[in-house]
């Protein structure tokens, strides 16, 4: 018993105390100035959206090049929840994680027989469908949706507050995901699928599970992201985007979530450093990350969980590590 | 009533017959072989009772349920456990992974406890814990739990490979060439070994393998394979003599073991 | 009449789609890298050919052949340096890395040009003076006629390296099997690198014929196409020659056919389309053979 008060505390209490604490300190620095806001926002939207493609691509080691699509689904989900139908924001971005998951679901389900290369190609494809649906949305009789005019007037609701609480929840969760008997069952299908089923883990659910929770945090990413930006539009979630969370896992160490955290807000802060060199700034983008590719394949992060400050208790330490500390305390 | 009893059991890859006919019969707590020239068919045995081919017609009944176009996980966990004649460990998790992802079916801990990390989860977590910890410590791997599986030497890897199908609590183990790549003195430990698990987990084993000092050594009723066709079965003694074995392929062999 | 007509339109626009798909299969066969710099390099054709052209307009017959073969040529260079500087140095690691690397190059091009000569559309000159004729109905152009007689003689040269020369051996040995071809001396290194200049140079004749069928150009022209083109090689069977050209034909029949049919808002969502029907129904594409897994 005395264990489990414990690891409540570690599990719980000091995740909340620590982000509560770290989210203090960046109001309180940057609390004057919208435009810092505006970024620690688009960090921890960023954030989530590249631990939810951790999971799939690091952690269960499938390929999926179609996030954004996910991320696009829950944004006009979400979006035209609060516009048209006037729903509470929360409520709203509860249902985006919704249409986004089961937007998961029906392209893991059909492309669980696909491996690497060609699984990478078809969720790509399955993204620029759901970003093709909607451009025609207004001739399939989705009218207000507008097709490729997007969706102007939607309330900025993404206040840097809402933002940071749904990035500790999601990396929090997916945290808890991965180091479980479940984590370790997705583990177990990135290493070999063949021996995965011959030790009893049915890959399938696995695949699609991933798949299902990835998706569903991307949409939670697509609803914050467009009431932040307060416009729905198609081209906010192309293949680019997909493409830049790719950049911030590889960045980040794949298979590594304090990495993926890291490599978000990296990413992030670099792009909008960057924003002063205008022309020059996606070429310097470009540069960058293929000499990080060059030098640093593994990411800049590499394949380590970190312990860095609050992170540490938001990303447990790998149960592997456990074994001496568990082992210690039963003696 | 048999363990496991496969009847007529054939398959075929385009036009070519790779077992053909195959009558199994396995009592609980029998120790078979499986033996025969590279290429008779013998892996592709244990990949049909293990659900990874189907088969092009027969029958196989294990444990009184027919397993034909089940899963492989599904038959995992009806209790049939293989190893790898290519050892296929999770070779980039450790050693402990390896052991818990084993046991991960026969778990009882949901998403949600998992998730939000609900009394269950803690009590699975341990309980699972210490029964690899136990696994590890019987095969003698309990020093290198956190070591990455990739990185043991051969016969330490192939031991884990026997724990971590042990791990799924198996009715029926399949070893498939166990003592390939170990030198004389693991290959001896191994007979100890696989003779002991069977006593201490009364388990039924069948066993493909080339040496045959294993094979002679351990079976109790060996079957021989070639192209696919059975050519001969009975007691080692039997087949050391059967002409047609010693023809189609143990020839020198037998004579000097 | 309607529906030979949109045939004809569909196989000019399938044989670029043809040349850009037989170099990304080329390269996926060799290295099993899915370029995404690819279509870069056919927008880097294009561009070559534009500033070639604009600075040398006189009109001769040598005129588009001189303008092609340089094209050609810059690009079989710049797929050179591409390999050499971005893809080397990764062969052997995880290929999310190295695909990782395609996408960084393929923002690299398309962000060099957008900085050197601009991030519009430009028009691109007239190589050839179009003309078109008018039988029973059907309106075929001479550039009707170019397109699809370059890419028949640029698969001609191909088929003829590929299958008659050293280095054309060398390629296939190493698509077959990289560490035996190496074993068997072949200069594994030297054979990529000509892979990577002879997918590059059909690229830029892509480039070239694009601009001389459909004459707009811009830095980002490259992305959509690319991946059709690159749609266009699985569906003929990734890696195998002949499947992308025969992908990259219908690919284009079924775009224009699609346009036709119900709009043209569509032009883009139909080689998704068809590129998850085939994954689903049969992966290794119309050509391709099945190779499955020994446990």
């Amino acid at each position: 018993m005395r264990a489990i008060e414990n690891e409540f505390v570690r599990r719980f209490v000091v995740p909340a105390v620590a982000s509560t604490a770290l989210y203090w300190i960046l109001v309180s620095i940057a609390y004057r100035n919208d435009y810092y806001m505006y970024v620690l926002t688009m960090c921890a939207i960023n954030v989530i959206g590249a631990t939810s493609l951790n999971l799939i691509n690091g952690f269960t080691g499938q390929f999926s090049l179609g996030h954004a699509g996910f991320m696009a689904v829950g944004a006009y989900v979400a979006g035209s929840l609060t516009k048209f139908g006037h729903w509470p924001f929360v409520g709203a971005l509860l249902a985006g994680m919704a249409g986004a998951a089961v937007a998961g679901f029906l392209v893991g389900l059909p492309t669980l027989r696909l491996r690497g290369d060609y699984l990478a190609i078809a969720t790509l494809g399955f993204g620029e469908i759901i970003r093709m649906l909607i451009i025609n949305s207004d001739k399939l009789g989705l009218k207000f949706l507008e097709g490729p005019r997007g969706v102007p007037g939607i309330k900025r609701y993404s206040t840097f507050g809402w933002a940071f609480f749904f990035a500790v929840v999601t990396v929090w969760i997916l945290a808890n995901y991965i180091w479980s008997t479940h984590g370790r069952a997705c583990g177990a299908v990135k290493e070999d699928e063949v021996a995965a089923e011959a030790m009893g883990v049915g890959t399938t659910t696995y695949k699609v599970m991933s798949f299902t929770i990835g998706a569903s945090f991307a949409g939670l990413a697509g609803g914050l992201h467009a009431h932040l930006l307060q416009l729905l539009h198609p081209a906010s979630y192309d293949f680019l985007k997909s493409c830049d969370f790719l950049v911030m896992i590889v960045v980040g160490g794949m298979g590594n979530l304090t990495g993926s955290v890291l490599g978000a807000l990296f990413v992030t802060l670099i792009t909008e450093a960057l924003r002063k060199l205008l022309e020059l700034r996606m070429l310097a983008y470009a540069v960058g990350l293929i000499c990080v590719m060059l030098f640093r394949p593994e990411g800049l992060f590499g394949t380590r969980e970190f312990s860095l400050g609050a992170l540490r208790f938001l990303a447990p330490r790998r149960p592997v590590s456990q074994v001496g500390g568990d082992k210690s305390g039963a003696t | 009533m048999a363990l496991l009893e496969t009847k007529d059991l054939t398959i075929n890859f385009g036009g070519l017959t790779a077992v053909s006919g195959l009558n199994l019969a396995l009592n609980t707590g029998d120790l078979h072989g499986l033996i025969g020239p590279n290429g008779a068919g013998k892996t592709t045995v244990f990949n049909m009772i293990t659900g990874v081919y189907l088969p092009s017609s027969g029958s196989i009944i294990f444990d009184n349920h027919n397993i034909i176009g089940l899963q492989p996980h599904e038959i995992t966990k009806l209790g049939i456990a293989r190893t790898f004649q290519n050892i296929r460990l999770f070779k980039g998790l450790s050693v402990l992974d390896n052991i818990r992802i084993a046991l991960h079916m026969r778990a009882n801990c949901s998403v949600p406890a998992a998730v939000f990390r609900l009394p269950q989860y803690y009590r699975e977590e341990h309980r699972i814990k210490q029964r690899a910890m136990e696994l590890l410590k019987i095969f003698g791997l309990q020093d290198l739990a956190e070591k990455t599986a990739g990185s043991l030497p051969y016969g330490q890897q192939r031991r884990l490979e026997i724990a971590r199908a042990l791990a799924t609590d198996p009715k029926l183990l399949l070893l498939d060439e166990p003592a390939a790549g170990m030198n004389p003195q693991e290959t001896k430990e191994l007979m100890a070994l696989i003779r002991w698990i069977r006593k201490e987990f009364g388990l039924t084993i069948l066993l493909i393998e080339h040496h045959m000092e294993v094979v002679m050594g351990v079976c109790e009723h060996i079957k021989v394979l070639d192209y696919g066709v059975t050519i001969a079965e009975g007691p080692p003694e039997e087949i050391k003599k059967h002409p047609k074995v010693i023809e189609a392929y143990l020839g020198e062999e037998i004579k000097s073991a | 009449m309607e529906l030979l007509q949109q045939i004809i339109n569909g196989i000019s626009l399938g044989s670029i789609y043809a040349l850009i798909a037989l170099g990304y299969t080329m390269v996926y066969g060799i290295v099993r890298l899915i370029n995404f710099a690819h279509g870069d390099v056919y927008m880097a054709g294009a561009y070559i050919a534009y500033l070639i052209a604009n600075r040398f307009s006189e009109e001769t017959v040598w005129r588009f052949p001189l303008i092609l073969l340089a094209s050609m040529g810059g690009c079989s260079l710049l797929g050179m340096a591409i390999e050499r500087v971005a893809y080397k140095p990764l062969r052997n690691r995880p290929r999310i890395a190295t695909l990782t690397t395609a996408i960084g190059v393929s923002i690299f091009l398309e962000n060099l040009v957008r900085v050197a000569i601009g991030p519009n559309f430009l028009g691109f000159p007239e190589i050839i003076t179009r003309t078109s004729w008018e039988i029973k109905g059907i309106t075929i152009s001479n550039v009707q006629v170019v397109v699809p007689g370059c890419t028949v003689l640029l698969v001609l040269v191909l088929h003829y390296v590929v299958h008659k020369t050293k280095a054309g051996k060398a390629m296939r040995a190493v698509s077959f099997d990289r560490d035996v071809a190496m074993l068997m001396g072949v200069n594994v290194d030297n054979t990529i690198r000509i892979t990577f200049a002879i997918g590059s140079a059909l690229a830029a004749a892509a480039g070239v014929l694009v601009g001389i069928a459909y004459p707009r150009i811009d830095p980002y022209m490259g992305i959509m196409a690319g991946l059709k083109a690159f749609v266009s090689a699985v569906l003929g069977g990734i890696g195998i020659i002949p499947g992308a050209a025969l992908g990259g034909l219908m690919m284009g029949v079924a775009e224009v056919m699609a346009v036709q049919l119900f709009s043209s808002s569509l032009k883009d969502a139909i080689a998704f389309v068809v590129l998850i029907v085939v994954l689903l129904v049969k992966p290794t594409g119309l050509l391709g053979k099945v190779a499955s897994e020994k446990v």
